[in-house]
């Protein structure tokens, strides 16, 4: 155990010397993890907010059902049975056509003095249903559903807008993440030819460690965490970049993006956790590519 | 005993040569070897495969009760500790002093401060460089030079240490101060050791037992041997 411990030491004291005496190689894999990463932030930004504002808009999602005008309320307790019944629905509302009616008078003049004269009999208005989905992109099916049930007459939901609507954000959602992804990749090539000119600097050293006996797990070590370290300073600038961008982005738009429909995630926690999320991509892209680079010279 | 023990090997290199033949050789715990032959005789083949740097194509090798020939890579530093292995180059780091190099050897197995310096010293007044331990590679002579990687091959203590003509680049006067130590660390610590040549003088002068090899093949194997040009 305590020589595990030892070995660790010495490897993290070798990684740090190392950083700072090939300090011109180390510059290169850190800007080049740093662009990176400042584009991997603004991605991750984006993406989260564009799903935070589907979730606000699917939020608002509802399906209007609306009864036929000889719906008794026998009929309306089987519908709500069936309703409970369907496994897409959230939650569920019934507002009978005198609520209705009183809502519409509430809102507007024309209507209260249209509506005032009209009695509970020949109120020309029908029954409603409200219902909240869980999955907005299965919200087509459920109105399908809902509508061949008995005593529905119509079904309403907003078809083609939210259809298009899911549609363009989660294709941005994905293009966001295809561009992440592609660019981690990149730069772990980077790193790795990068990281290879450090360990070709020290060959001699790498044979001499193997000709003494070194396990590969002691060799490999401290070029795996100077690989962390790289990432982990690399990730200094997009981080400060994201923290204090966001913050004055966010201020600057007073939290809405161009509508109030298009709501931003407030800074924090958001911040914090982006940050993270961001070290923590430069901490694996800096492991794994000088992982792979060191491997090539384990080979006897 | 036998601290070594090869059965039936043979090594044919990707590039269709063919290196060692059928060979079959066994060298006892404690002993002084010398193994001789030309140019492509097959002997830095030969020690190549003790040290697992090159596997042979078939047969088995055993070194100290490790299966030498189905040593995987990552395990190749199992066999490692075991043994010391010194060059005709040297192969110290340059930056590193006398101290350091010895100690180096200790230092990547996780060994603990107080047992790496009192074993280093030991392995550095054993060939008798007491005087020049914080001196850099470059302040020394070759011969001085190859008595520092002498220390760091022993100071592991192992059962074995393998030599690939060590006095190579040293003149004879040299050669024979190395000779000393290693004769030295043959009976002292009961070091077996196994050391590839060319040089003439020094086989005749040590007496020891002397392997030859020629295009490959074992074709003399003597106790208190000589170098015999007429076969080589």
């Amino acid at each position: 155990m305590m020589k595990i411990f030892r070995m660790l030491s010495r490897s993290i004291r070798d990684a740090f010397k190392s950083v700072f005496r090939n300090f011109s190689l180390s510059l290169a894999s850190i800007s080049c993890i740093t662009i990176t990463l400042v584009i991997v932030a603004v991605s991750i930004i984006a993406s989260f907010n564009v799903e935070n504002f589907t979730k606000e808009i699917e939020k608002d999602l509802t399906i209007v059902a609306f009864l036929e005008q000889d719906a008794t309320s026998d009929d309306v307790e089987d519908l709500i049975k069936k309703i409970k019944k369907l496994d897409n629905v959230d939650s569920y509302e019934f507002k009978g056509k005198e609520k209705v009616k009183k809502d519409m008078q509430n809102e507007s003049e024309v209507f209260n003095s249209i509506m005032s004269d009209w009695s509970k009999e020949d109120n020309p208005l029908k029954d409603t249903f409200q219902i909240r989905v869980k999955d907005a992109e299965q919200i087509s099916k459920t109105a399908n559903k809902i509508k061949k049930m008995d005593k529905v007459s119509l079904v309403r939901y907003g078809e083609g807008m939210v259809d298009k609507l899911v549609n363009a954000f989660s294709s941005i959602e994905k293009v966001a993440y295809g561009v992440v992804i592609a660019l981690i990749v990149v730069t772990v090539f980077l790193i790795i030819n990068t990281i290879k000119l450090t360990i070709f600097s020290r060959k001699r050293e790498i044979s001499i460690m193997r000709l003494v006996g070194a396990s590969n797990f002691s060799i490999k070590t401290p070029f795996i965490i100077e690989g962390m370290i790289l990432g982990l300073i690399g990730s200094i600038i997009p981080v400060l970049l994201t923290t204090f961008g966001y913050l004055s982005f966010y201020k600057h738009f007073d939290g809405y993006l161009f509508t109030e429909l298009i709501k931003l995630i407030e800074p924090e926690p958001f911040i914090y956790t982006a940050s993270g999320i961001v070290i923590l991509i430069g901490i694996l892209v800096g492991m794994i590519g000088s992982a792979s680079a060191v491997r090539k010279y384990l080979k006897v | 005993m036998d601290l070594i023990r090869l059965k039936n090997v043979n090594k044919k290199y990707k590039n269709g040569v063919t290196a060692i033949y059928d060979m079959d050789l066994s060298i006892k715990k404690g002993s002084f070897v010398f193994v001789i032959g030309g140019s492509g005789s097959g002997k830095s083949t030969l020690i190549k495969m003790l040290y697992r740097e090159e596997k042979p194509t078939s047969g088995q090798i055993v070194v100290g009760g490790v299966n030498v020939a189905k040593l995987r890579n990552q395990k190749v530093y199992k066999l490692r500790r075991k043994l010391g292995i010194v060059f005709q180059d040297y192969r110290l780091l340059p930056k590193l002093t006398v101290f350091e190099n010895v100690a180096f050897a200790m230092e990547v197995l996780g060994a603990h401060k107080d047992e790496t310096r009192e074993k280093t010293l030991k392995a550095i007044e054993m060939v008798g460089l007491k005087n020049k331990v914080h001196n850099y590679p470059d302040e020394l002579s070759g011969g001085e030079q190859q008595r520092v990687a002498i220390a760091r091959a022993i100071v592991n203590n192992p059962k074995l240490l393998l030599c690939d003509e060590p006095t190579g680049n040293l003149d004879p006067e040299m050669s024979m101060e190395i000779m000393k130590v290693l004769e030295n660390i043959n009976k002292k610590r009961g070091t077996t050791i196994l050391m590839v040549t060319h040089d003439k003088d020094i086989v005749n002068a040590m007496k020891k037992q002397v392997i030859t090899l020629k295009d490959g093949r074992l074709i003399n194997n003597k106790e208190k041997g000589t170098y015999n040009d007429e076969d080589i």
